[in-house]
């Protein structure tokens, strides 16, 4: 299996808080690694430190071996290579759907508008959204938003995709529209590093788990053994609060 | 009611008047729209935060806008005179106008970049925009409903100071209003002279309000 990204003694402070300490990771091409933890354990802040987002206080986040954060001269280019989805999808209001997919593909990678355009089509269709194009973004529902923003994110061709609560701002009856792109995602064999609150989803997607609490990671395993079986009291504690009995 | 050379008068003044804003307008933003995206940009959550250079514009900004228009335009008399030769009349009264809209311009422009939101800035950023293409496609893009009203506010504000550039010799309406009006009481041409003001003054407004809509896609 080929190493597409590296963390290495990663850490990560606001001030004196300490958010992320010391995080090591390997993920391999082609893996799809699903982040859980309770809420305020860093599972966000790792997605952003791994793009640049934010600032790290000490080690390196390697990108097919070149580093990416902390940023070098060169990293512009790089950092194409790492898609993002967020929580509340960031699309650009004043845009319309086709205009937002392809802003950064023309204006970042300086690709020609007409492939670009192309390109752009073919992928919305592909996420049930060709009517959509020539809308605004608030002529969208939720759901459509954030199949429209993944988008914005594919068509960079991305070597890593990264997704940060893409479901969480959503109405219960949308998520599944935009779990299934992801879904789709994963069968092509898109590397993703999904943090999500949908165990289920979780489960049925991943290939690795990673459990994090209080900035470290607690464990790294298989959906399998981790729902299951989970080698942690705190991953036992965090899983029960998921279920239900009468 | 008024003879041939005072309606021509006053139709020279409307002239004047909408020559003096809508050039010191434009002159502003050519200053004032780059001013505005400095401060934006060196500001504490800009893109390139800079102690420095914000400090001196903020600095050099809150000064000339604490400066009374009315003292800024004696103030500048030799500057004024070294630009455009000589320190009266419409063309002279731009150079004032400018100087005194170009920080309050930046004000605004940097007012309106603040609006955008934080989130859309950073999914340009993970798109691996730099710097000036987050200025250019996104910042200025996004904050164009508020760019765009600010503009107008601005434009009302200079036909209200280019009618205060009358006292002085300006030229236009307040030119007109302030040498008939006050010192001949001759109130009738004073009346004419202020409901022409009205008038531009509602035309700006009701053609921004008009055209605002058209560019905002965030509601309807």
């Amino acid at each position: 299996m080929e190493e597409i990204l590296k963390i290495e003694h990663l850490s990560k402070r606001f001030d004196d808080l300490s958010i992320l300490e010391d995080i090591n990771l390997s993920v391999n091409k082609g893996e799809v690694t699903v982040i859980l933890g309770p809420s305020g354990c860093g599972k966000s802040t790792l997605l952003r430190c791994i793009n640049g987002l934010e600032e790290i206080q000490e080690g390196n986040v390697f990108l097919d071996g070149k580093t990416v954060n902390p940023p070098l001269k060169n990293t512009g280019k790089d950092r194409t290579k790492i898609g993002m989805v967020f929580q509340s999808y960031e699309l650009f209001p004043h845009k319309t759907i086709l205009e937002n997919v392809i802003l950064a593909p023309i204006v970042v990678q300086k690709r020609k508008k007409e492939e670009v355009v192309k390109e752009a089509k073919q992928l919305l269709e592909r996420v049930g959204l060709s009517s959509k194009k020539a809308q605004y973004p608030r002529q969208l529902s939720g759901g459509q938003k954030q199949r429209a923003a993944i988008v914005r994110a594919l068509i960079m061709n991305p070597e890593v995709l990264l997704f940060d609560e893409v479901t969480a701002a959503l109405d219960p009856e949308m998520v599944r529209e935009v779990l299934d792109v992801m879904l789709d995602l994963a069968k092509q064999n898109r590397t993703m590093l999904i943090v999500t609150h949908e165990m289920a989803f979780a489960r049925a997607v991943a290939d690795r788990i990673l459990f994090l609490d209080g900035g470290q990671i607690v464990e790294d395993t298989t959906p399998e053994q981790f729902f299951d079986a989970p080698k942690t009291e705190r991953a036992a504690k965090f899983l029960q609060t998921f279920s239900f009995e009468s | 009611m008024f003879d041939q050379k005072v309606i021509e008068m006053i139709l020279i003044g409307i002239k004047d008047t909408l020559y003096m804003t809508l050039v010191s307008t434009f002159f502003g933003y050519v200053l004032g729209l780059p001013y505005g995206i400095i401060l934006k940009v060196t500001g504490k959550d800009g893109l390139r935060p800079n102690r420095i250079i914000y400090g001196i514009g903020d600095f050099i900004c809150n000064i000339i806008r604490s400066v009374p228009f009315l003292i800024l335009l004696i103030l500048l008399i030799p500057f004024t005179r070294a630009i455009v030769g000589q320190s009266y009349g419409s063309t002279a009264t731009i150079v004032p106008l400018v100087i005194c809209a170009a920080p309050y311009i930046a004000r605004v422009v940097e007012a309106s970049l603040n609006e955008v939101d934080a989130g859309v800035i950073e999914a340009a950023k993970s798109m691996g925009a730099n710097n000036f293409q987050i200025i250019f496609k996104v910042l200025l893009v996004e904050a164009r409903v508020s760019l765009f009203s600010g503009m107008i506010i601005t434009t009302g504000l200079l036909l209200g100071y280019s009618a205060m550039s009358g006292t002085v010799g300006g030229g236009g309406l307040g030119d007109i209003a302030v040498r008939y009006g006050y010192y001949r009481w001759q109130t009738d041409i004073m009346i004419v002279t202020v409901v022409l003001l009205i008038v531009i003054f509602q035309i700006i407004q009701n053609l921004g309000t008009w055209i605002l809509p058209h560019i905002d896609h965030r509601k309807r």
